[in-house]
C-alpha cells in the first residue's frame, strides 16, 4: 500500500538553516546537511529545502549546499527558492536535487512548468501554491504571500496539473504558523479536484493534525517545519501514533 | 569499477553517491569501450521513454546495453526501456524483458509517487534481506506488467513488476538509491552479485 508522507521543511538561508533547533545529538543546528542526516535517520519520507535569501551571489552557495546534501542522504528531497528559468533548475539538478519546487515564477510565467516537465519530465515538477481565503474565495498569493493575484485556487490547482507539474505543494496563509491544524477545507478541494499528488502544508502543530489531513482529504503528504525542528513532535512519535490508527506509514 | 550510463536528462548523480556510499568507485559515462570494460553496469533512466530510446539509439547505446554480459541495473526508466514496448510515445524498447510498458490507469494518483512494499517476493540473490513489508521510493506514470522474470511485484492500482531479473540483466522499477536502508541493501546485493 503506498504510504503517506511526512516531510520536513528547511529554511536556508546563506546556506545556514534558518530557525533554531534543538535536536540533542546535533553539533551544529544550523547545518542543513547534519539536520537533513538526522531527519533521514528519524524516519523522514522527503525533505524539502527552501532558499529564502535566493539572490544571485547566494544561489551559488545554494547549489553547493545541494550538492553535499546529495552526497550525504538517501531519501529524494525537493529544492525550491527563487527559481525561475530552465537554467536555474539545470543547476540544481545536476547538483543532485530529485525535484525543484517553483511558485511566483510559475504564475508570472507558466509556460515554464511545461518547459520544466519536457525537459526533465513531470516527476521533477512540484508547484508550490500559496493559498489564502478572501471573502469567502481561495486566492492564489505569491511573493512570498505577499502578492495576491486574480488566481482561484482549485482552477490554478486544474491549470498546474495540465501544463505539466507533478505534484501540488499546497501551503494554506490561513492556517500557516496558527499551529491549529492543516486547513481542511482547501486541502479537500484542491486534492479531489487533480489527479496528481497534493503535498498539504501550513498548521500543523499536533499528531491529530496530521491524522484529520490523511483521514479527511486526498492529501499524499503532510509538511511541517517548526515543530519537527523545535522537537515538539520527533518524527517516530508522530509516524508511531499514526500508525496505530492505521494510517499507512512507513 | 561500475558503469552508469549517461543519460541528457535527470538526475544520475544520486545513484553515482549512492554507489560511493556503499565503497565502489564508479563513472558515469556514455563511452561504449568504458561500459564494455566495467565490472558491472547501472542504466539509471528518468524522462520519457521515445526520447530516452531515440538518445540510445544515436549513440548506438540500445545495441551495446543488449550485448553487455556482466549484470547490468535498470533503474526506473531503465526497466521499461528494457521491456518490449512502452506505451509511452508508443516506443519499441530495447525487448529484452518479454513485458510491455503500460500507463497507469487514472483511478487514483498519478504519477504513483511515495514509499510502497511488495505483495509478492520470489527469492533470489538480489533480495536477499529483502521482506515483503519493506517500502521502498516510487516515481512513475508507467509500469511493466508482471510475467515469467517478475521477482518482486507491487501493488497500486494494479499489480506490476517492481523488480525483474532474466539472466545477467536486472530492473527496478523504484529508486533504490532514495529507498534509504532497503535501497541501499539491494544495491549492495547487486554490487555483490
Amino acid at each position: 500500500m503506498l504510504k503517506k508522507r511526512i516531510i520536513p521543511c528547511l529554511d536556508i538561508k546563506n546556506g545556514r538553516t534558518v530557525k533554531g533547533v534543538n535536536f540533542v545529538d546535533i553539533k551544529d543546528a544550523g547545518d542543513p546537511v547534519e539536520l537533513a542526516k538526522q531527519y533521514v535517520k528519524e524516519g523522514a519520507d522527503e525533505l524539502v529545502f527552501l532558499d529564502i535569501t535566493a539572490t544571485l551571489e547566494n544561489r551559488k552557495t545554494f547549489v553547493t549546499l545541494v550538492e553535499k546534501i546529495a552526497k550525504e542522504i538517501n531519501i529524494p528531497f525537493t529544492v525550491g527558492g527563487g527559481i525561475s528559468t530552465v537554467e536555474d533548475a539545470v543547476a540544481l539538478i545536476q547538483a543532485g536535487a530529485d525535484k525543484i519546487s517553483i511558485n511566483s515564477s510559475a504564475v508570472k510565467n507558466p509556460q515554464l512548468i511545461t518547459d520544466l516537465k519536457n525537459r526533465f519530465g513531470s516527476q521533477f515538477v512540484v508547484v508550490a501554491i500559496d493559498t489564502k481565503n478572501v471573502n469567502g474565495e481561495w486566492k492564489v498569493f505569491t511573493k512570498g504571500g505577499t502578492f495576491e493575484t486574480t488566481l482561484e485556487t482549485v482552477n490554478w490547482a486544474k491549470e498546474v496539473e495540465k501544463l505539466g507539474a507533478g505534484e501540488i505543494l499546497l501551503t494554506s496563509m490561513n492556517s500557516d504558523g496558527t499551529k491549529n491544524g492543516f486547513d481542511i477545507e482547501v486541502t479537500k478541494a484542491v486534492s479531489s479536484s487533480v489527479n496528481i499528488p497534493v503535498i498539504a502544508s501550513g498548521g500543523a502543530g499536533k499528531v491529530e493534525h496530521f491524522t484529520e489531513v490523511f483521514t479527511k482529504t486526498q492529501a499524499s503528504a503532510g509538511l511541517a517545519a517548526s515543530i519537527f525542528h523545535f522537537g515538539e513532535i520527533p518524527i517516530p512519535t508522530l509516524k508511531n501514533k499514526l500508525k496505530t490508527q492505521n494510517i499507512p506509514i512507513r | 569499477m561500475i558503469a552508469i550510463i549517461k543519460y541528457n536528462a535527470g538526475n544520475i548523480r544520486s545513484v553515482q553517491n549512492a554507489v560511493n556510499r556503499l565503497g565502489y568507485e564508479s563513472i558515469i559515462t556514455d563511452n561504449p569501450n568504458e561500459i564494455k570494460a566495467a565490472s558491472k553496469v547501472i542504466f539509471p533512466g528518468v524522462g520519457e521513454a521515445s526520447s530516452a530510446m531515440e538518445y540510445l539509439k544515436e549513440r548506438k547505446l540500445d545495441e551495446l546495453i543488449v550485448s553487455l554480459k556482466q549484470p547490468v541495473l535498470g533503474i526506473c526508466l531503465g526497466l521499461q526501456l528494457m521491456c518490449r514496448s512502452s506505451e509511452e510515445g508508443n516506443t519499441v524498447c530495447l525487448e529484452i524483458f518479454d513485458t510491455q510498458t503500460k500507463q497507469f490507469p487514472p483511478k487514483d494518483k498519478v504519477p504513483h509517487i511515495g514509499w510502497n512494499n511488495f505483495s509478492e517476493l520470489k527469492s533470489s540473490e538480489i533480495l536477499k534481506n529483502i521482506k515483503l513489508e519493506d517500502d521502498v521510493y516510487y516515481v512513475h506514470g508507467y509500469y511493466a506488467e508482471p510475467y515469467d522474470n517478475t521477482l518482486a511485484i507491487c501493488n497500486y492500482i494494479v499489480p506490476f513488476s517492481s523488480i525483474i531479473q532474466k539472466d545477467n540483466f536486472y530492473a527496478m522499477q523504484f529508486h533504490p538509491e532514495k529507498s534509504a536502508d532497503v535501497g541501499e541493501q539491494l544495491l549492495k546485493n547487486f554490487l555483490e552479485l
